[in-house]
């Protein structure tokens, strides 16, 4: 039929649409899996969805009113083998699929460290109105906007927000997850290729929502390590009063990096996220943009 | 202290052209409606016949009125956002700032689940449901008039809410804490929430009102293995509406407190969790998805077994479906937020039970494949959109259960591809459902049947359009385009953008073809005059009564011996004898009286939410003030039903009997 037509020409668009910085043009090790198993579960079911379209389009053109060799059946109403195949055909292929599901679930848990020879780097992400910071606590400096990381290496994310949620991405890669203030998520990827991917909020969180993306930038590990000297030695200090700077609603912020970053930066930002100011638990006070009145307290959650 | 609370002239946007043209243009045309009634005196007749109606009929076609105008509505918003993201690529910013981009996103969303789809399908089920169970009226007349006007209270605060102040800026699902106060200090979020809240109570009522009567009212012998399949699904419907709308009510009134009365339940600080919200949102959100669609599956099973001229295959496994969907609607709330980073436990889990609730799905789609098999397919404007349906909702599906696989959904959640997905099930499932059912009970509402030509234009236009205009958002998706953009960098998104608004525009063509199509029906109506109530051939109760159908819908009650009781009714050996219609055992029947309550509550709770929407507390105290005491007067009323006397009821129904059998 012309639309089926339509509809596989639209999809083999897409394949090759995708190719260019999208999902389906991955880059690392987690994208890479993920993609697999996006195909592998369209995959299972086109092999019923194809010819259930077909079959739709052609019984209804056979049995056509004025179609005289159609044969006519006015009470064909129930048939029991029909019935047990209606039932056990989307039945077996979900069972097919929900093992891809619950495997793909556990393979792929955000949380999950890679496996790598390489030891992993660690990054701090805070979502903020509407730039990304990108704290490296080991190397003791931040960056908005920008994120590089050595290639061929594992990343491992930790990520709150200053205020609103947001959903860090970065398509090639890997795949989202959520950034919630006052609490953690946890991410993996790596880089296995060279070369500057897009990364994105997902998830929207008003007016400058648009411009919140962020360069990654996957460079060699001498390449990181000379960036990252380069980056301590020029470039503002990340401190109370520069974070509370830099929370303040801005949007398409140029990216620049901070040359050091006051301990605990990042577990400060979580706690101001959960708890009112004035709380003894919190190392300073964190004004958070949109100050309001705050005169609760509460305990100290555990992060999760 | 301000008497006005925060409603001031600033709060006309005097200085947004478009904004202020919209509002113009709604402000003339609903001066000008309400003229030309007037002047033509039919104000008294409204009121009598329409505004204070009890009558389930008249109500089902006043929400579907609704409906129709809110469809416009939210399909000029979606023509603006399409319009907007064909233009704002590169370093260029379209034509619509963010500020006003966002509102219309939300109020797209908002309109088009709350306000058209929402009352479409309770409009056809108000309509159809008791004629097809072959009783009188529902259960709770006066509570379906009041159920009625108070979503029409709802959408009349979201209107207002273009003309003064602003909508919500947080997208239609509003997740704290972009909705919470601190971020979202205007009055948009409340327009949302009160609006969504006044129509919401109108949707509970509507269910209660529902799962009563068709639990306790049909006609005698129509056992629940004999209720047409319509009927079971807007049963299943209406209980997940008494199970999932307390919590959508619940979730909302705990997000006013803490707009309001600086509660903490979803704030960031003082031990507030904003995913609470998300949790509690979509335990109402995933059953509404159902809500729409099961009553929509009703319709293809009533329209596919009529149109191929054979009973349903597969009665008991289509209602054993429709209560597993029902059931397992409640288990897959999670699969809206995989992204949260919840265990893989939790994860699979969801993601498993997503994928089973596709079972009984896909039984129904092999059902009305298996109905038609054998059949005689008659190529009228409802079986159309019920084939359109099968094809474009098996895709739909199939990309839902692709997104349920949650490393999938990692990758797609947030995205266009999401965004096509749920058009792909709500265009190609409820709304190809509401216009098969408007095409085909339209004959029985007035009298006379569609034109069928424009019926088929708009059918092919819409079809045609969904398609071009949403696989492109597929494409976009996996290009790594993520929703509610109001600018992109990307270039290479931009020939998708522009394709899909070629598509919005198509779709466009198609409504115009059905406002064409009624306006040409209206025009040709003694052309195509029914006047055996049974245009096509149906098989359930509804078709057995004149068109339109009496206020008391049948003379006297039908006995029901099987599924299909009009089909087996005319081709009985019995029916081929003379219609004994003269010898008929009339009776006097008594009927609910019309009352003004629900309108007057109507207007009161418009007061009332406008009133707490800019903080008017005096205002407020005297909308519920006034409603009290209108339910005050309800309340102590002497009389409530009419007898309508026997000679009336056979004078009606010898003249019909015998304009049918002509």
């Amino acid at each position: 039929m012309r639309y089926g037509l339509l509809i596989s020409l639209l999809l083999g668009a897409a394949t090759l649409g995708g190719c260019t910085e999208g999902v389906l043009d991955p880059k690392g090790p987690i994208a890479a899996a993920e993609r697999q198993i996006l195909f592998n579960s369209l995959g299972i079911m086109l092999a019923i969805v194809i010819p259930t379209i077909l079959a739709t389009l052609g019984v209804a053109w056979w049995f056509r009113s004025s179609n005289t060799r159609a044969r006519y059946l006015p009470d064909f109403e129930y048939s029991g083998r029909l019935e047990v195949l209606v039932w056990s055909i989307p039945a077996m292929t979900v069972l097919l699929l929900g093992g891809v599901a619950w495997v793909g679930s556990h393979d792929l848990d955000p949380r999950k460290p890679i496996v790598s020879t390489t030891k992993s780097i660690n990054v701090q992400v805070v979502s903020l109105d509407w730039k990304w910071l990108f704290i490296y606590p080991e190397q003791g400096i931040a960056s908005v906007n920008r994120l590089t990381i050595p290639v061929g290496t594992p990343v491992s994310f930790e990520l709150t927000s200053s205020g609103v949620m947001n959903s860090f991405f970065v398509p090639q890669l890997s795949g989202q997850i959520y950034t919630m203030a006052g609490m953690t998520t946890r991410l993996h990827f790596q880089a296995d290729h060279a070369g500057t991917y897009r990364g994105l909020s997902s998830q929207y969180s008003g007016e400058g929502f648009a411009d919140m993306r962020f360069a990654v930038e996957a460079v060699p590990a001498e390449q990181f390590a000379q960036w990252v000297d380069a980056t301590r030695n020029a470039g503002p200090v990340l401190d109370t009063q520069a974070y509370a700077d830099l929370a303040k609603p801005s949007s398409a912020v140029a990216p620049f990096a901070y040359r050091s970053v006051a301990p605990d930066m990042f577990s400060t930002i979580v706690n101001a996220g959960m708890q009112a100011d004035g709380s003894p638990a919190a190392t300073s006070s964190m004004p958070t943009t949109h100050s309001m009145p705050m005169n609760h307290t509460m305990p100290q959650r555990a992060e999760r | 202290m301000n008497l006005l609370g925060k409603l001031s002239w600033s709060a006309v946007p005097f200085d947004q052209p478009i904004v202020m043209g919209a509002t113009a243009g709604m402000v003339a045309v609903i001066v000008l409606v309400l003229g030309w009634v007037t002047l033509k005196g039919y104000v008294p007749y409204l009121w009598r016949e329409w505004i204070t109606s009890v009558d389930h009929k008249r109500i089902g076609v006043m929400y579907i009125v609704l409906a129709l105008i809110m469809m416009l509505r939210g399909f000029a918003d979606a023509i603006m956002m399409r319009s907007q993201q064909a233009l704002a690529a590169g370093g260029a910013l379209g034509y619509l700032p963010p500020e006003h981009f966002d509102q219309i996103f939300s109020a797209h969303g908002t309109i088009m689940i709350f306000f058209m789809a929402m009352p479409f399908v309770i409009g056809l089920m108000n309509f159809v449901v008791p004629l097809q169970l072959g009783v009188r009226d529902m259960a709770f007349p006066t509570m379906n008039s009041v159920a009625l006007w108070l979503t029409a209270s709802g959408i009349l605060l979201i209107n207002i809410s273009l003309a003064v102040g602003e909508f919500a800026k947080t997208g239609w699902v509003a997740y704290p804490p972009l909705s919470g106060l601190q971020f979202s200090p205007g009055v948009g979020v409340d327009y949302y929430l009160w609006s969504v809240q006044i129509s919401g109570v109108g949707t509970l009522l509507t269910g209660i009102n529902f799962v009563a009567t068709i639990l306790k009212m049909r006609a005698p012998g129509m056992t629940y293995s004999r209720m047409p399949v319509f009927c079971w699904t807007a049963l299943a419907t209406n209980m997940l509406i008494v199970a999932a709308f307390p919590v959508l009510t619940a979730v909302m009134a705990m997000l006013l407190l803490d707009r309001y009365l600086d509660f903490h339940f979803f704030t960031i600080d003082a031990g507030g969790n904003p995913m609470m919200y998300v949790n509690l949102f979509w335990v109402w959100g995933h059953p509404e998805v159902y809500i729409l669609v099961l009553p929509a599956f009703g319709i293809f099973s009533e329209v596919v077994a009529t149109f191929s001229g054979k009973p349903l295959f597969g009665y008991r496994s289509m209602v054993l479906a429709t209560l597993a969907i029902c059931v397992l609607s409640f288990l897959v709330w999670l699969h809206h937020f995989f992204t949260m980073g919840a265990s893989a436990n939790v994860n699979g889990f969801f993601g498993v039970m997503t994928m089973i609730i596709a079972v009984p799905t896909g039984v129904k789609v092999f059902n009305w494949l298996f109905t038609m098999y054998g059949g005689r397919v008659r190529y009228n404007v409802p079986i159309l959109w019920s084939i359109g349906f099968m094809v474009t909702f098996v895709i739909g599906g199939m990309t839902g259960v692709l997104m349920a696989v949650p490393p999938a959904d990692f990758q797609l959640h947030n995205s266009l591809f999401l965004v096509a997905h749920f058009h792909n099930v709500i265009i190609g499932g409820v709304v190809f459902g509401v216009m098969a059912g408007y095409n085909y009970w339209f004959p029985k509402a007035f009298g006379f049947t569609l034109d069928e030509r424009w019926g088929k234009a708009s059918f092919w236009c819409w079809f045609v359009g969904f398609y071009v205009a949403f696989m492109p958002l597929y494409v976009l998706g996996l290009m790594g385009m993520t929703r509610r953009m109001q600018h992109y960098d990307n270039l290479a998104w931009q020939p998708w953008l522009i394709l899909a608004a070629i598509g919005a525009v198509i779709i466009l063509a198609g409504i115009a073809c059905q406002i064409i199509q009624l306006v040409v029906s209206i025009r040709r109506r003694e052309e195509l005059r029914d006047v055996t109530g049974d245009p096509w051939d149906g098989r359930t109760l509804e078709w057995s009564t004149a068109s339109p159908p009496p206020a008391w819908n049948f003379a006297v009650l039908p006995r029901v011996t099987g599924i299909d009781a009009f089909w087996t009714a005319k081709h009985s050996p019995e029916a081929k004898k003379v219609q004994p219609a003269l010898r008929r055992p009339y009776e006097p029947i008594e009927m609910p009286k019309n009352s003004p309550i629900g309108f007057i509550n109507a207007f009161f709770a418009v007061v009332i939410g406008f009133a707490l929407i800019w903080h008017i507390w005096w205002m407020a105290i005297l909308g519920l003030a006034g409603a009290f005491a209108a339910f005050l007067i309800f309340a102590f009323r002497d009389e409530d039903e009419t007898e309508i006397p026997a000679d009336r009821i056979a004078q009606f129904d010898r003249r019909h009997q015998a304009e049918a059998a002509l």
